[in-house]
């Protein structure tokens, strides 16, 4: 039986008023818990079709770079979180032939934990940066696309180029409501050795229940014009816009 | 100092106290990847049983690392209670776990008589029985609306997340938990996003539920440190104050913080005076492997690093702690049997440290875990004396997707060792006929009046 508050379920996906047995879950509910779960723990192993994914980036306009970690299949990528952060000698070879480019901004693309999130939300996200980007004077890089990476790749990404910004862009470990959410993460003056402190988190985008893409990528365009005018990204880089903020999303 | 001995025909040496605290330590894949790990398990027991004859006293004079180059060290060692020490000075690690174990000493006079890296050394020649019964003697209680760590009682943080920070959909959440019995450790949300206009709201959502409905409890939104002051300094509501800390001055700096920093938060916070029958503003999360993440660790293994950051913790009097311990993934704590250990650790170590320790009982999809292995750790600390555990819908948290514990799992825990809430939010509970006075939810029907009144929020 369900609680007698179950109506409250549309406002939220969050697995509130399932009722109860004694002071368990009812079956149905336990049974449906562990079929997501499933689901999630499948989700992880999912390999990426990354070159579907550049071809269908080139359709829509865009210049890609293609990069490899030192990562070789996905157990290894789960295990060993340093070779998801480095990037094989020819990579670092084709960065640095771009770089006296003088790029101010380089986005990178990676299935992370979730290859799920890049294929539903990548292409649509990408345009909608672009969008945001559009009257900026910003110089961006070419797209980076690199399987099986971790958030500090875009370090090394940024330093190779020589980019004054990175933003990776990388699918979030898969959760049971949710197996295809991005999170974004902004380093300003990207260097190896930079910590998490120096970075600015975007997280929870997907659509529909999550954070939109117009909304992540005007909140990018912010946070990196702000990074820039500060000369800093990270803890001390606050989130102060109030034209953009999720109440918008939240009582639209 | 060199650690060497001579067994089963072959000679072992181990350089130094770190290199000997890493290869005695239960195995986990966070000190693998940090290169630091027992290469077999006879190298492991070999190190455990030096580390046995280790006297408590080295641990003192060969700090870790070096107080000069590392605040945690050396609030280490000004923490320390040299009066109380003299009790166990003479012992070495392997006896220390008998005294402990021998039951005849009241523990939490001995608080800082014990530094993190002396407990840390003991838990790692301990059964999991041993760390459990040991901190189950070790009772320490915290206040601010209500009185957490009572004996026989078990508290929960109600964390009702959000993607997208709806207060609406957060409200639900609330609702939900609160008929459930859930709240009395705080009720504490992590904000999908730090936008300060964001924070404040769902800070003033929380006051205002709290208010409107007089429940004996607090409320946190775990944004970062420097979010908080800046939102206290616009006169945000602020209860709690809410920090990620680790065990080296390194790691801390990757979070962006110092104790410094720290310190000014929870002078701020108590100036606020908004506590009733207690002061005590701060929340710390930990959890093992942060400082090798943050490539901080200093050649010291995950669970030693662990336990240093207790220390930091314990510096500001803080009302809960929890090790947040299957958060990380597997390439820190691989599977259940790594999960199910880290937390049993945890809870002893930061006890015998004098902390209010909770925990968060989870794992990750990415891990090779599930929701029975949670089942197994929320029953063993339950049985340990757990100040407080996550009560979160279904266990889903659809915002940090993970798995913890449920509201569900809370009732199962008070009803299986009759563990009762924080007695000012029972108290609450009863009146508002959420709970029928016996530790046990009520009927629907008498929970009809808080329902309407919950409803009119202008949320709904």
């Amino acid at each position: 039986m369900k609680d007698a508050w179950h109506s409250l379920t549309e406002f939220t996906p969050a697995r509130i008023a399932q009722g109860r047995a004694g002071f368990s879950l009812p079956t149905e509910a336990i049974l449906e818990f562990q079929l997501a779960h499933a689901a999630a723990r499948d989700a992880v192993q999912q390999n990426w079709q990354v070159e579907q994914f550049n071809q269908s980036l080139i359709a829509s306009g865009f210049e890609t770079i293609q990069l490899n970690t030192l990562v070789s299949n996905r157990v290894q990528y789960l295990q060993r979180p340093d070779l998801g952060r480095q990037l094989d000698q020819s990579s670092k070879d084709l960065l640095q032939s771009y770089s006296d480019s003088n790029y101010d901004l380089v986005m990178i693309v990676s299935n992370g934990l979730s290859s799920l999130a890049i294929d539903q939300h990548g292409l649509n996200l990408l345009k909608s940066i672009d969008l945001a980007f559009q009257n900026s004077p910003l110089k961006l890089a070419p797209i980076c696309l690199v399987a099986n990476a971790r958030v500090a790749l875009a370090d090394e990404i940024g330093s190779l180029l020589g980019a004054k910004s990175a933003v990776i862009l990388v699918g979030e470990r898969p959760g049971l409501s949710v197996a295809d959410s991005i999170g974004a993460y902004l380093t300003y003056a990207p260097k190896l050795g930079n910590t998490d402190a120096e970075r600015n988190c975007i997280s929870n985008i997907h659509s529909p229940d999550g954070l939109s893409y117009s909304l992540a990528a005007q909140k990018l365009a912010y946070l990196t014009s702000q990074a820039r005018l500060k000369g800093y990204s990270g803890v001390l880089l606050k989130d102060d816009d109030v034209s953009s903020t999720y109440i918008q999303q939240n009582f639209a | 100092m060199i650690y060497t001995a001579f067994i089963k025909g072959k000679n072992y040496r181990f350089p130094d106290l770190a290199t000997l605290l890493a290869k005695a330590s239960p195995r986990r894949s966070a000190d693998e990847l940090a290169g630091i790990a027992a290469e077999s398990e006879l190298e492991r027991a070999v190190a455990q049983k030096i580390l046995a004859d280790v006297p408590l006293q080295h641990f003192l004079d060969q700090p870790l690392i070096a107080p000069e180059v590392d605040e945690v060290s050396k609030l280490i060692l000004e923490q320390h209670d040299a009066q109380a020490f003299t009790a166990i000075q003479s012992l070495t690690v392997g006896e220390f776990r008998e005294w402990l174990l021998a039951g005849e000493h009241d523990l939490s006079a001995m608080a800082f008589a014990f530094t993190p890296e002396m407990v840390a050394a003991v838990s790692k020649i301990m059964r999991n029985q041993e760390l459990i019964a040991v901190a189950s003697r070790c009772q320490v209680i915290s206040q601010f609306r209500n009185t957490i760590g009572l004996p026989g009682r078990l508290s929960t943080r109600l964390q009702p997340n959000h993607p997208t920070d709806n207060p609406r959909a957060i409200a639900a959440s609330i609702l939900d938990g609160l008929l459930y019995g859930s709240g009395d450790a705080v009720i504490g949300i992590n904000p999908a996003t730090d936008n300060l206009d964001n924070v404040h709201t769902l800070l003033n959502l929380l006051d205002e539920v709290i208010n409107q409905h007089q429940i004996p409890t607090q409320s946190c939104v775990l944004s970062h440190v420097t979010t908080s002051m800046e939102l206290m300094q616009r006169g945000a509501p602020i209860d709690l104050v809410f920090q990620s800390i680790a065990g080296t001055e390194a790691a801390n700096r990757s979070f962006g913080i110092d104790l410094a920093m720290l310190a000014e938060a929870k002078a701020m916070a108590e100036d606020l005076g908004r506590g009733s029958v207690g002061q005590q503003v701060m929340y710390f999360e930990t959890g093992q492997g942060s400082a090798l993440s943050a490539n901080a660790h200093h050649g010291i293994d995950a669970q030693t690093c662990e336990a240093r950051a207790y220390a930091v913790a314990r510096a500001f009097s803080p009302l809960l702690v929890n090790s947040v311990v299957g958060f990380i993934g597997p390439e820190y704590l691989y599977d259940a049997k790594q999960i199910i250990r880290a937390g049993l650790e945890d809870h002893f170590c930061g006890k015998l440290l004098g902390l209010p320790m909770g925990c968060d009982i989870c794992y990750t999809n990415h891990a090779e875990a599930d929701q029975n292995d949670m089942d197994n750790l929320l029953t063993l600390l339950g049985v340990a004396g757990c100040n407080y555990i996550m009560g979160i819908p279904g266990s889903d948290d659809i915002m940090l997707a993970y798995q913890s514990t449920s509201f569900h799992d809370a009732l199962y825990l008070r009803q299986l060792l009759n563990l009762r809430p924080a007695p000012e939010f029972e108290a609450w509970l009863n009146k508002m006929g959420i709970f029928n006075g016996h530790n046990c939810l009520a009927n629907d029907q008498s929970k009809q009046r808080f329902l309407n009144q919950f409803k009119s929020l202008p949320q709904f």
